[in-house]
């Protein structure tokens, strides 16, 4: 099975062992396996920022910026600051970036896990009722028709993708009462090509004046300074919490709707807050990255290969892998064809593909 | 201590469940049996709030439509008929899901969730396969896992809902005197569902015969397990022995040309 460990197989060969023992030694290792891929996130987490702080078409040294921090720690008197403009490089372009994609990171791989728990469907992702093809169609029909200017694009996707949703929901509801999580998944397919469709009219119609749509649909992280971080920033970190608060409750999910609610879970009611919030965070975080795909199916796939289907542990490592993988797919999509960028969608599906093929192929031939 | 009175359920403009009166006295055993599509399973799932019904069910004389799902979970603990089991998921991570309704503050697992779990573990020898992922479990050891769960909800009513199907008869007996072990320990109020009569009758004090959704007979076995009853309800052909005072229901095959061979002929 997927992150089976020596302590795990010893323990159950020991089988006939006394009641304690084997249960105490089984309780210690998933600890320890808890704690293990932890810290293995943090380190991926706090490499990946370093890297991005660091890397780039300008060419600051790592060195530089390391005694440019260390300078400004109070009291030590060490380091030296840098030069006005590698400052402003790495602080007002660079750190915002790296900000941004540790946000949106973390918000798609947690809602894509979440979604996949209380769906109990393997593919579903962030994107699953609607939220890319509204937020896609708010964008869209924003610059073509009321010419907003590009500032404005997130407001107007978070509002198309806050829409599409509802109205997915609504349908699904209204077909099943909210007892069958097929029926919510049909009415996200039905509004998303919908809108899908909708948005390509809109986008073949006004050709001329839509190129800002293009760059977002592609998605990137390329922000305005602090401003496009600040503003997500609350939605996202809530939406967050609230779903890491209900790992727990994820868990009990997985025997089925009707055993969670007989072991006292409210299952209509946690399905509709973990969609709503895990909904807003993403929202929030597309309006501002533009539609980034990938991330939210495969961040959570790739933790359950390695650490296992726990959502105590899927949930809190998908944030952090979820973060580190943007993170690094960014600084990729900026150094690769330098001083071009590529756009990070190309780049995370790129670089996630062939790594869930090769973390699929090492599971699951180690396993058989 | 279970009191069902006027309970009905409409399932797709059907009327499933038709006014079950039905009263289980605190620490004894009722079993529902009847033909498929009785309503058997209906009732069981009404009583667990599963489906929507009229009329009440009251456990220690509380209204359990006045409970939320928190609340009855404490109350009632439920065998499904086919227990859907994440099969990578341990038996200790399993059993422990049965404490999801007395989890404290944050849903944390406290020191006496773990005992309580693992004490259920042990009561029903699953204390070695604790680590064990269900999927790659057998049948009759996950049954096992599920009434370990049931009993780690530390509910005083159990409710079976075909505890026994996909069972050899010995993983059968094997459930079942678990079952009747748990529930004279416990002073636990079971009620169930089943399909064996033979079995439903050696296992339980009292037997509801329910037929188009109603309460034919209810009474103790040897009541309810009459030649006229069963084979009327059930349009089977049965005879009823007694083994040692205990009805034993055997399905016997229609007289035809072929009744004169020694095969069709039941011993009298």
């Amino acid at each position: 099975m997927t992150g089976s460990n020596p302590t795990n197989a010893t323990s159950a060969e020991t089988g006939a062992g006394p009641v304690t023992q084997a249960d105490v030694g089984g309780r210690i290792a998933s600890r320890s396996v808890l704690w293990r891929w932890m810290l293995a996130g943090f380190a991926a987490l706090i490499a990946a920022v370093l890297a991005g702080l660091a890397l780039g078409p300008a060419g600051i040294s790592p060195a530089t910026i390391g005694s440019d921090l260390l300078g400004r720690l109070p009291w030590l008197g060490l380091g030296a600051p840098m030069s006005q403009l590698d400052s402003t490089v790495v602080w007002e372009l660079r750190a915002p970036r790296v900000a941004l994609g540790v946000l949106v990171g973390a918000t798609l791989a947690v809602a894509g896990g979440s979604y996949q728990a209380v769906f109990r469907n393997p593919l579903a992702d962030p994107y699953l009722l609607g939220v890319a093809a509204g937020a896609g169609l708010g964008a869209t029909a924003a610059i073509a028709y009321v010419g907003v200017a590009t500032a404005w694009l997130p407001l107007a996707a978070f509002g198309g993708a806050v829409v599409a949703v509802v109205a997915a929901y609504a349908l699904g509801r209204s077909v099943s009462g909210g007892r069958s999580t097929t029926s919510l998944i049909l009415a996200g397919v039905a509004v998303a090509a919908f809108l899908s469709a909708v948005q390509t009219f809109v986008l073949q119609q006004n050709s001329e004046n839509v190129r800002p749509v293009y760059a977002w649909l592609l998605g990137r992280l390329s922000t305005s300074g602090w401003s496009d971080v600040t503003v997500i920033a609350p939605y996202v970190i809530g939406s967050l919490i609230v779903l890491l608060g209900h790992r727990k409750v994820l868990d009990v999910l997985r025997v089925g709707d009707d055993e969670a609610t007989s072991l006292g879970v409210s299952v209509t009611r946690v399905r509709l807050v973990v969609v709503a919030v895990a909904t807003l965070g993403t929202a929030a975080a597309v309006s501002v990255s533009g539609l980034i795909g990938f991330v939210g199916v495969v961040v959570p796939h790739v933790v359950r290969l390695m650490a296992g289907a726990n959502y105590r542990l899927v949930l809190p490592l998908s944030l952090l892998f979820g973060a580190s993988f943007l993170c690094m797919a960014d600084v990729l999509a900026r150094t690769v064809l330098s001083p071009a960028e590529l756009p990070i969608g190309v780049v995370t599906a790129c670089v996630g593909a062939p790594f869930l093929a090769v973390v699929l192929r090492r599971v699951r031939g180690g396993d058989t | 201590m279970i009191d069902i009175a006027g309970a009905a359920v409409d399932l797709g403009g059907v009327r499933v469940v038709d006014g079950v009166d039905l009263h289980v006295p605190v620490g004894t055993w009722t079993m529902l049996i009847g033909p498929n599509g009785a309503g058997k399973s209906t009732l069981l799932r009404a009583v667990a709030g599963l489906v929507e019904h009229t009329g009440t069910a009251r456990v220690d004389g509380i209204d359990l439509a006045t409970l939320g799902a928190r609340a009855r979970a404490r109350l009632l603990a439920l065998v499904p008929q086919d227990p859907l089991l994440p099969p990578e998921m341990t038996v200790n991570e399993y059993t422990l899901l049965g404490r999801t309704a007395h989890l404290g503050f944050l849903g944390r697992t406290g020191a006496r969730d773990t005992d309580v779990a693992r004490e259920a573990t042990a009561r029903l020898g699953l204390t070695g396969l604790a680590d064990r992922a269900l999927g790659s479990m057998s049948g009759g050891e996950r049954q096992r896992a599920v009434l370990a769960r049931a009993l780690a909800q530390q509910a005083p009513v159990l409710l079976l809902d075909e505890p026994t199907t996909s069972l050899d008869v010995g993983r059968q007996q094997e459930v079942l005197d678990l079952v009747a072990t748990l529930q004279t320990e416990r002073g636990l109020t079971v009620l169930g569902a089943m399909h064996d009569l033979t079995l439903a009758g050696q296992y339980a004090d009292r037997l509801a015969l329910i037929d188009g959704g109603s309460v034919i007979a209810y009474g103790p076995p040897e009541q309810v397990l009459v030649e006229p009853l069963i084979a009327h309800h059930y349009r089977a052909r049965v005879r009823v022995e007694h083994i040692d005072g205990a009805p034993v229901v055997l399905p016997a095959r229609a007289a035809s040309p072929k009744a004169a061979s020694p095969k069709a002929a039941l011993p009298r």
